[in-house]
């Protein structure tokens, strides 16, 4: 029990007559950074913002570093640290200031406020521009503060929501540095992202599409298994009339043109797919079985996902 | 909880400074209005038409009407021959003032009595009305020191004759009107609040836009310290609003204050807490800085107008004066008019202070509990 930060047992949300969390479970073990993925709207803040206590589930139940979320908001609080999707910093107050009112309301002692600020100072790299305005940094500096901020009180558990939107890619990497780095003094993190490469480097990756989980695993456990098939690649001329002749192969579960080849994704052999496209007047290069990425994965994943719930 | 709304204050304050326009803007608007309104309020008016009425027909009433044509004030343009006359005069617009002058008049003063001087005025302009009565009593007052110097015969020991205006309006609203300086702190009472709503709702919704709030709310502050962090600086601006403002009134356009200061510093703190709760309560409303100046419009210009600052109550539909019984600057109105004008005290007053205090203690729990919801 001690291993487990954040429980979540069919948390749901919803707005009016609209779910905008279904259902949903998540365990995520202390000291593991989880990658939470899915399209616009799918509900990743709203997740987010019930595990933080800032909204009420309506129905289901959470903890956070051993806290009910509903009925002890206020614990939780005081035990995690979250980086809201818009950049929440105040922009009229410097470095230095902003600090300072964060680790006030954390109430984090008067004697190590220094250290601390120090500490946080130097992970944003921001030493010897203490007394600048917020307003007039960089994206990527604004981002590692607003993390600096939200960890002064050294909180056991971290939600992250798009920390890195809108943040170029050097800096990013930087972000995601500071982030393992929290990572190894145990603390656990949900992140949310967009970026497929950043769902790379997370211990694992929580998938959500209209509200529902629709897979969980490590980058590498998803890459094998959540297909449920073998992805192959495959060159030939007519790419249109190719997907649709395949696309009644049995065989098949899906097939779709990338830039000039053709993935397909097949149970099963894949001996009869150049004659069966033989047949049907297409001529085929030989399919080379290929490691799906995450973006393919996620693709079908919420395609499917969606698919399912249109029925 | 002290560490987290020194923090809060301290933020406040820092932001405060940080804006350079924000003194400008607190400030120099406030002291535009109330000259503006001051001089609209106090501006002169010349040739007010006047009814008169003689029924003494003695030297003193002959005397009296004369000061009133020499004054330049007064178009006499009735002589009338009756008390209907000088009604209709009045009812039909001719004229905004009429005078009295009862039989008995020239006696009353000659054997040192305080003699009756009858005054209508027409209230449905009530600021020419509010001119009109100060001069209709600088002539009387005239007439009193002139009569005193000259040669009726006192008896010895008698003393000064006295005169006693009663006056009485047509229609028969606005009681306050007896006072020229009527307009000039409901200027500061409605400027304060104006400020004060506005500010309070729009400085919390742009925490809310900017994301800040949830940030905030997300740490384990107390949703009350929160809302006092931002409330106390709020306070503190309105109670310089009212103290610059009644500066302004008292020494450029000579409005009387002869009431106490403490009295008036109490009204305004009770007036200034409700008028948070207001604003509060506005911000909790919106989400856009957008929503809040609509909402701000939409409410504070009711506010305003069914306060009792240009219409009076007592001539409002009876659902839009039981309005005004929820409207905070209605009460402080009251008190601050009377604490400058006629210098009463909490004696008097205690009924509007209590109902602010009521006003202030609804609106603040109302936000709050909102607040707490409106998280979600
Ligand atoms: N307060 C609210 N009232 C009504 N609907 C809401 C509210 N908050 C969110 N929603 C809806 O719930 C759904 C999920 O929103 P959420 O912000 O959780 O998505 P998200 O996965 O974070 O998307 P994004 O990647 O765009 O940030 C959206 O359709 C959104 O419109
Ligand atoms: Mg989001």
């Amino acid at each position: 029990m001690m291993d487990i930060a954040v429980q979540a047992t069919g948390l749901t949300k919803r707005f009016g007559s609209f779910v905008a969390v279904d259902n949903l479970d998540l365990s995520i073990a202390k000291g593991e950074v989880v990658g939470f993925i899915g399209p616009n709207g799918a509900g990743k803040s709203t997740t987010i913002r019930m595990l933080c206590g800032l909204l009420k589930p309506s129905a289901g139940r959470a903890e956070v570093a051993g806290f009910d979320v509903a009925r002890d908001p206020e614990a939780v609080r005081a035990h995690i640290g979250y980086m809201s999707q818009k950049f929440s910093l105040y922009g009229d107050l410097s470095v230095r200031e902003n600090l300072l009112f964060f680790g006030g309301l954390y109430q984090v002692p008067r004697g190590e406020i220094e250290a601390r600020m120090h500490m946080a100072i130097g992970m944003a790299g921001l030493e010897g521009r203490e007394d600048v305005l917020v307003q007039t940094l960089a994206g990527g500096w604004k981002q590692r503060l607003a993390l600096g901020c939200a960890i002064l009180h050294r909180p056991p558990v971290l939600f992250l929501d798009e920390p890195t939107s809108g943040v170029e890619p050097e800096a990013r990497r930087k972000f995601w540095e500071l982030i393992h780095q929290l990572a190894s003094q145990s603390v656990t993190i949900l992140v949310s992202t967009h970026y497929m490469e950043e769902a790379e480097y997370c211990n694992r990756i929580a998938l959500i599409n209209a509200g529902q989980l629709v897979a969980i695993g490590s980058p590498g456990e998803l890459r094998r298994h959540a297909l449920g098939g073998t992805l192959y690649e495959l060159s030939c001329e007519a790419l249109g009339a190719a997907v649709t002749a395949l696309g009644q192969m049995p065989e098949v579960i899906d097939a779709a043109i990338f830039s000039d080849k053709l993935h397909v994704l097949m149970r099963g052999s894949v001996e009869a797919l150049q004659p069966w496209l033989a047949t049907r007047g297409v001529t085929a290069g030989q399919p080379v079985p290929i490691a799906p990425s995450l973006e393919d994965v996620f693709v079908q994943l919420v395609s499917r996902s969606s698919v399912a719930g249109q029925t | 909880m002290i560490r987290r709304l020194q923090v809060m204050l301290m933020k406040e304050l820092l932001e405060l400074r940080r804006d350079r326009w924000a003194m400008f803007r607190l400030i120099v608007p406030l002291l535009i209005q109330v000259i503006v309104f001051g001089y609209a309020a106090t501006f002169t008016v010349n040739n007010v038409s006047l009814s008169l009425l003689d029924l003494d027909r003695s030297q003193g009433s002959r005397e009296l009407v004369s000061h009133f044509v020499a004054s330049g004030r007064f178009d006499v343009v009735d002589r009338a021959t009756s008390q209907h006359a000088v009604e209709a005069d009045i009812d039909a617009g001719r004229a905004v003032v009429g005078v009295i002058i009862h039989a008995g008049f020239a006696r009353a003063l000659d054997s040192g009595k305080t003699a009756p001087l009858q005054v209508l005025v027409d209230g449905t302009n009530s600021n020419t009305a509010l001119i009109a009565l100060g001069y209709v009593n600088q002539i009387v007052a005239g007439f009193q020191s002139h009569a005193a110097q000259s040669a009726w015969p006192a008896g010895a020991g008698a003393a000064v004759p006295g005169l006693t205006v009663s006056m009485s309006e047509r229609p028969w609203y606005n009681q306050d009107l007896a006072d020229r300086w009527f307009f000039i702190p409901g200027v500061i009472g409605t400027l304060a609040f104006m400020q004060v709503v506005s500010l309070t709702a729009f400085a919390v919704v742009r925490e809310r836009e900017v994301g800040t709030l949830e940030q905030i709310m997300v740490s384990p502050i107390r949703p009350y310290e929160f809302i006092l962090g931002k409330t106390v600086p709020f306070f503190l601006i309105g109670l310089v609003d009212v103290a610059l403002v009644t500066t302004l009134g008292v020494l450029w356009f000579g409005v009387p204050f002869v009431g106490s200061i403490w009295v008036l510093l109490l009204g305004a703190s009770l007036f200034l807490i409700a008028a948070l709760g207001m604003g509060l309560l506005l911000s909790t409303l919106s989400r856009t800085q957008q929503q809040a100046f609509a909402l701000n419009f939409f409410f504070v210009n009711p506010f305003m107008t069914l306060s009792g600052f240009a219409f009076p109550i007592s001539a409002m539909p009876a659902v839009l004066q039981w309005f005004t019984r929820i409207n905070p600057l209605r009460y402080f109105l009251v008190v601050i008019r009377a604490v400058l004008l006629k210098g009463v005290g909490p004696e008097v007053l205690w009924p509007s202070m209590l109902a602010l205090a009521a006003l202030g203690v609804v609106l603040l729990t109302l936000s709050v509990l909102r607040f707490n919801k409106s998280l979600d």
